[in-house]
């Protein structure tokens, strides 16, 4: 039971690390719950419009926007800066 | 210099409004703002009424933005489109625009309560700004409020009143919540997380009398004749396109405003988006009604691309909407209902013609009080979903039946009694995935 934790803590972790949060239009209602909730205020709902990531690197990637927004507009996606280097 | 006037301040105007000024630097862009609010978020509005956001952050766009796009506002009201001259007139006459380009993006209104005493002061509906801000004044802790309607705004009210610590009565004409769209044991659940939020629910009752108490709302008279006291009565019964502008104009209309796919009406030049318009679903062969965000943005974009000169073809996508009913979120793509809704006099807002047009096919559900699954099986494909609860496959459902991606391999598994068919779908996506991740 603990390593299940464990495991899925970690995951957890390493996607919180290594993601970015992006969103997908098609879902978004420009409500601006994602905004109001992020703690350094950074404009989501504006990303949610254009269909950008939110690459800013100042983003704590805390995931309150993508826990927050009723419709799942928001998850994190892998990018490119977190991924481990290549050898 | 081509002079483009948005009669509308809705997501469908500014989408417009937005692509237009991509295609064409030089062009005049002028919006009529109807509602005194502006563009704003409106399926927000819910959010607003259950406290989980504050009123400010409901307008995505600043006077800034709209200046950067160099559109002209004009708040006021267009009472009249005058074709022959290429003029609307504002405000009954004191004003008139010229145009080359016309958008009709008129949105849709809620259809009012017709029963006695519906003039009441203390009688609410949730279809603007304003509406949303008079219900909030008036909902005080620890009072009654009776909610009547169907579809998601009437849950919403609902919800959003006993957010606010209101005593909620909702009264449904019907014997079960949202019969249209959801199956029997989808609208039980829904109503069961009701009654835990202490919500009482009156099936199979109609109110027939709102009863005046100092001249304000003091309670209804349901047709059994049961009386309910209430400070505030909400109704959610339906809405109905604002196309008599078009109709008085002489310009094409069934229940609202007829398009092609570029969304041009039959008089050239005269476009209409979004909730007014009534657009062909190709998947039915219909005309069809939407209330749709992304359905009427995506409405807007084709419009303002086919006023600007450039060439596409709106094709209507498979709507979805993402919700929340009775707390639970619940995604609903295509066709998943059909049947009559006492309770809905047309559609509701975030809601879609299309969802009720399931055919007489097989089905798959599997679910439990709080994650529920259910899939409308065509032959080859998916046809319609409803995910309640659990929403990781919410994502993958929409494209799978937005594509379409065959699903002729897993659909004797899906259909075996007792199948464990989120199981199966995840597997199915994620071999997909594999195979050809790029399509994720």
């Amino acid at each position: 039971m603990f390593k299940k934790w464990f495991t899925s803590e970690s995951t957890r972790r390493a996607a919180l690390f290594e993601g970015q949060v992006t969103p997908d239009s098609s879902r978004c209602v420009q409500c601006g719950i994602c905004t109001y909730n992020c703690p350094i205020a950074i404009d989501v709902r504006r990303h949610a419009w254009t269909g950008q990531p939110v690459t800013r690197s100042e983003c704590l990637t805390c995931g309150d926007c993508v826990q927050r927004c009723p419709r799942g507009v928001l998850r994190f996606e892998r990018s490119e800066l977190g991924s481990p280097r290549k050898a | 210099m081509t002079r483009h006037l948005l009669i509308g301040s809705g997501v469908a105007a500014v989408a417009a409004a937005e692509t237009i000024r991509k295609m064409d630097e030089q062009a005049v862009i002028e919006l009529i703002a109807q509602d005194p609010a502006g563009y704003y978020s409106r399926p927000g509005l819910a959010y607003v009424l259950s406290g989980e956001v504050n009123e400010k952050m409901l307008f995505p766009f600043s006077a800034d933005d709209f200046r950067r796009l160099g559109v002209r506002l004009h708040s006021a009201r267009a009472t009249r489109i005058l074709p022959a001259q290429k003029m609307v007139e504002l405000d009954g006459g004191s004003t008139r625009l010229a145009y080359d380009r016309l958008l009709i993006a008129t949105g849709a209104r809620a259809i009012r309560l017709n029963v006695p005493g519906a003039d009441l002061e203390g009688v609410f509906k949730l279809d603007t700004m304003e509406d949303a801000r008079r219900l909030i004044r008036a909902a005080r802790p620890g009072r009654s409020a009776v909610v009547t309607g169907g579809g998601i705004t009437a849950l919403e009210l609902a919800e959003g009143l006993a957010a606010r610590q209101m005593n909620v009565h909702y009264v449904l004409r019907g014997e079960r919540y949202w019969p249209g769209v959801l199956e029997e044991s989808e609208s039980r659940i829904v109503e069961n997380h009701l009654q835990r939020m202490g919500i009482r629910l009156h099936h199979k009752q109609e109110v027939a009398e709102v009863l005046a108490n100092r001249g304000k709302v003091g309670g209804v008279r349901l047709k059994s004749g049961e009386q309910i006291p209430c400070d505030l009565l909400a109704f959610a019964i339906g809405i109905e396109p604002q196309a008599e502008l078009a109709r008085e104009a002489g310009i094409q209309c069934d229940r609202g405003i007829l398009v092609d796919a570029q969304m041009q009406t039959n008089l050239p030049g005269i476009y209409a988006a979004g909730d007014v318009a009534q657009v062909y679903d190709e998947t039915t062969g219909q005309y069809v009604l939407d209330s749709l965000w992304p359905e009427a943005r995506e409405q807007g974009r084709m419009a303002g691309r086919s006023m600007a000169g450039k060439a596409g073809a709106y094709h209507k996508t498979i709507p979805i909407n993402v919700t929340r009913l009775a707390g639970l979120t619940t995604t609903i793509i295509g066709r998943v209902g059909k049947g009559h809704d006492a309770d809905l006099l047309q559609i509701a807002r975030g809601d879609s013609e299309t969802w009720r047009q399931m055919p007489d096919t097989l089905m798959a559900q599997t679910g439990f009080e709080v994650n529920h699954l259910r899939l409308v099986l065509g032959a080859d494909h998916i046809l319609g979903a409803l995910v309640m609860g659990d929403q990781r496959l919410s994502s993958p459902l929409q494209k799978i039946i937005s594509r379409p991606v065959d699903i002729r391999p897993i659909r004797a598994r899906l259909l075996e009694p007792g199948a464990p068919i989120a199981d199966i779908l995840a597997d199915f996506w994620n071999e997909l995935q594999t195979s050809s991740p790029t399509e994720g």
